[in-house]
């Protein structure tokens, strides 16, 4: 009667499954992947600069009092270079952006920035994608509204439109008070 | 009338199967000889009825009868012959009725040739083949009927996803369906076998080429489908660990499993209840695969037409056919008498071995696949990917390979170390200095030194067992099972060197502009508009040169299809003996510069070499098999002719 027992436990294991499953296919179904990091502090990081003309990022940077948003971005991405005079229309706003480059060179984005503008006051390189991995980004762009304490608020995925703007800047201010 | 011509022989094919089903079981009671005769002939008639409306399904879409509904949502008359045939299959209705098509086929043959088996327990199987049939009729018949009509028809269909218009891809399906319900004949036999208590190594013989075949199809739709994805995609990776691959991969661990432990079952009558819940355990996993991936509970790049009414049906199959076996394996399994035993340091010991992590790779990936489904449960969303795949499943497949390579060389029963220490020490010395070498030239991660180090010991130890034999007298599945040994070397050795050493280059390139990855320049030369049957392009001309080397023109495109609207990367690639050149261009920017993806990946093709050598092993191994089968009936035919002839003469 060895074989029965182990075999009973595959049995109530299978109907656990399928109870499971049951469970799943009666909820509806959300495709959007948003990072599970949102409302979590930022890990700990230094990511080095990317080019000579910025600083680069790390987290205490982040957690300096202030909010920021930060952009998860590369001069490879054609999306990225679309959004830039969405990103310079908010650093006029007054808005602190901080930059990620993600899998990029030292030349390619210093011809990016001569091209479409630097709005960034930080520029990390991220060449492993660790950064992005930590902070839960699953492409370029992605802009991320964190508060003075390094907490994240708010994650937008994709470009930024012209008609993302305002909900950015009233995010960007709730996260002040 | 095609449509309705298809969908009559479809019910009937479904009466046939509830015939069959009867049959088979009021056949076993006392006096049920007479119907359990038509056991038999109905499993034939249920095929070629199926078969015949698959013929119908393949005949309104060659036509691109847009009066069928299916038609005209997942075809259109420009394309081209090929692709409307292919469309039959690239849609959840279609592609379900191939799966019953390629179910009553096989249901068919083995009714038509396997007689070795008591009566008894065939018709029991046969009757077990129906039931899984029925389920899957009443599915098409209520839920996913494809014959249904569409008034007024359209003018025009919607079109195929463009991404599905490839050769390979039109091929990927049905090869790995053969893999998937082939195995519900395994599962069948073991069925078959637990009602009527007959698990011996004559089930294991009648089994075995089955799951061989089911199994090769399955390795050679897994292989082909993960270079489609790397071709197709533009993504540049082979694996993604995505649940509708890890659907794939579940049945084929499962698959060489039994494969191994059918073997132990066949030569040595032992690992009998093992055997049987394997077989089993092999079609379950099909058959969840299929329906993570139709009910659309799992996310995934491979979507289908997802349905929740389609997703509860399939799951109430999945509860009655796979809960229905497991239960009854959990009443006979005590039944089942103890095999003959065996010594640990055995071939059937390494084996065991082989089998306990076979089927631990197939709970780690299993639960890696389900676990976002349980944590969601919890209102908490986790994606697993390959930090947890890669490094979990290597622990359990890296000392399987050790194993892998000594245990073809031990006798079976019982053996000593002392009669295989000089083969033994050889390749632990191969081991060691590939192992230094690597370490100290490359500077490469952990798993990809092992990987590469396993590589070199599975492929010397692969062919170990030829030692002293002769080569011509060699059985076909003792050479089988040296190729596909060799197989799985080429495959690991690929995968450890692309992971190692593969540089990428991600660019925006001006026309004109030189690009480095790795060893080659790449000098985009200028972007020019195509025209194709169906799309438009934007092709990127490449020069490229290996160091410095003559220059060899590539020309990826981005492609716009118009039905339906979607726009496709086409990667070019170039492939020397050593690798490959991937590259792929995208959008442009507004300047006149223009996206490049490029990645110089050694050795990557081994990967897919691996996986057709592993595949063409287990080819010469079926062929052995199935030849000798034949020789042994020709000559019981030939014996039991000479004593009739002796027996006349008398």
């Amino acid at each position: 009667m060895k074989g029965v027992r182990w075999s009973l436990w595959v049995l109530i294991a299978f109907f656990a499954l399928i109870g499971l499953f049951a469970l799943q296919l009666s909820r509806p179904k959300d495709d959007t992947v948003q990072s599970t990091m949102i409302g979590k502090t930022v890990p700990q990081f230094a990511l080095p600069a990317a080019t000579g003309q910025n600083p680069g990022l790390s987290s205490t940077d982040l957690a300096d009092g202030k909010p920021h948003l930060l952009n998860v971005f590369a001069s490879w991405c054609v999306p990225c270079a679309a959004e830039a005079p969405q990103l310079a229309k908010l650093q006029r706003a007054g808005a602190p952006l901080v930059g990620v480059a993600v899998r990029d060179q030292a030349d390619d984005l210093t011809a990016f920035f001569k091209q479409y503008g630097n709005p960034f006051t930080r520029v990390g390189e991220d060449k492993v994608s660790k950064l992005q991995f930590l902070i839960g980004s699953s492409g370029v762009p992605e802009t991320y509204v964190i508060d003075g304490r390094g907490v994240i608020r708010h994650q937008h995925i994709g470009m930024v439109r012209p008609e993302d703007i305002p909900d950015l800047m009233a995010r960007l201010k709730e996260a002040q008070g | 009338m095609i449509a309705e011509f298809g969908l009559a022989a479809l019910w009937l094919a479904a009466a046939l199967a509830a015939l069959q089903l009867v049959a088979a079981w009021l056949g076993q009671r006392q006096g049920g000889e007479t119907l359990a005769m038509l056991v038999r002939p109905a499993a034939v008639t249920q095929a070629l009825l199926c078969g015949f409306s698959f013929l119908m399904l393949l005949w309104v879409f060659a036509r691109t009868d847009l009066s069928v509904m299916l038609v005209a949502s997942d075809s259109s008359s420009e394309k081209p012959m090929i692709f409307k045939i292919a469309g039959a299959w690239g849609n959840h209705e279609g592609s379900m009725l191939l799966w019953v098509t390629i179910m009553a086929l096989a249901g068919g043959l083995i009714a038509l040739i396997e007689h070795r088996l008591p009566e008894k327990t065939m018709q029991a199987t046969l009757g077990a083949q129906g039931f899984l049939g029925l389920g899957f009729y009443a599915f098409l018949l209520f839920a996913s009927n494809p014959f249904t009509r569409l008034f007024p028809a359209p003018a025009e269909g919607n079109g195929m996803n463009p991404l599905l218009q490839d050769l390979g891809l039109a091929m990927h399906p049905p090869t790995l369906y053969c893999g998937y319900v082939g195995l519900s004949i395994a599962f069948s036999f073991a069925v078959g076998a637990l009602l009527t208590r007959n698990v011996t190594p004559d089930f294991a013989r009648v089994m075995r080429p089955w799951v061989m075949g089911a199994w090769i199809f399955l390795t050679i739709g897994i292989t082909a489908g993960s270079y489609w994805a790397y071709y197709e995609l533009g993504w540049g990776g082979w694996w993604f660990w995505d649940p509708v691959e890890n659907a794939s991969l579940m049945p084929w661990l499962a698959a060489t499993a039994l494969l191994h432990s059918a073997s132990v079952l066949a030569s040595r009558d032992a690992l009998r209840t093992w055997t049987v819940m394997l077989g089993v355990v092999a079609f379950s996993m099909s058959m969840i695969g299929t329906f993570l991936v139709r009910s659309g509970i799992l996310t995934s790049v491979h979507s289908f037409a997802v349905d929740p009414e389609r997703g509860t049906f399939i799951l109430v199959l999945l509860a009655i056919n796979i809960g229905g076996a497991l239960a009854l394996f959990a009443a006979r399994a005590g039944t089942i008498a103890e095999g003959e035993r065996f010594s640990a340091l055995s071939r059937e010991g390494a084996l065991v071995i082989n089998n306990v992590a076979l089927s631990a790779v197939l709970g780690i990936v299993l639960l890696g696949t389900l676990y976002p489904l349980v944590t969601e449960a919890f209102g908490v969303r986790v994606s697993v990917g390959p930090p947890y795949f890669n490094p979990v499943s290597a622990i359990f497949v890296f000392p399987m390979l050790l194993v892998l390579a000594v245990g073809p060389l031990l006798r079976w029963r019982r053996d000593s170390f002392a009669r295989i220490r000089t083969p033994v020490i050889a390749v632990a010395a191969v081991g060691v200095v590939v192992l230094l070498a690597v370490w100290l030239i490359s500077g490469i991660g952990f798993l990809q030194i092992f990987g590469v180090t396993l590589a070199a010991v599975v492929a010397v130890a692969a062919f170990l067992p030829l030692r002293g034999r002769s080569l011509k007298r060699l059985p076909l599945p003792v050479w089988g099972m040296c190729i596909a040994h060799f197989g799985i070397a080429v495959a690991l050795f690929g995968m450890s060197v692309d992971s190692a050493f593969t540089v990428e280059k991600l660019t925006a390139a001006d026309v004109g502009q030189t690009v480095d990855v790795g060893p080659w320049k790449v000098r985009l030369a200028a972007v020019e508009p195509v025209a194709g049957p169906n799309w438009t392009a934007l092709s990127g001309r490449l020069l490229v040169s290996y160091k410095g080397g003559p220059a060899h023109e590539l020309v990826p495109m981005s492609r716009t299809f118009w039905a339906p609207p979607q726009t496709t990367s086409e990667s070019a690639l170039l492939t020397r003996w050593n690798g490959q050149l991937y590259t792929v261009v995208g959008g442009g920017t507004t300047d006149g510069r223009w996206q490049l993806r490029l990645w110089w990946k050694p050795f990557v093709t081994c990967i897919w070499l691996g996986g057709f050598l592993i595949a063409f092993g287990g080819f010469l191994a079926l062929i052995g098999r199935v030849a000798a089968d034949v020789r042994r009936r020709v000559a019981t035919r030939k014996i039991a002719d000479r004593q009739a002839e002796v027996a006349a003469l008398a």
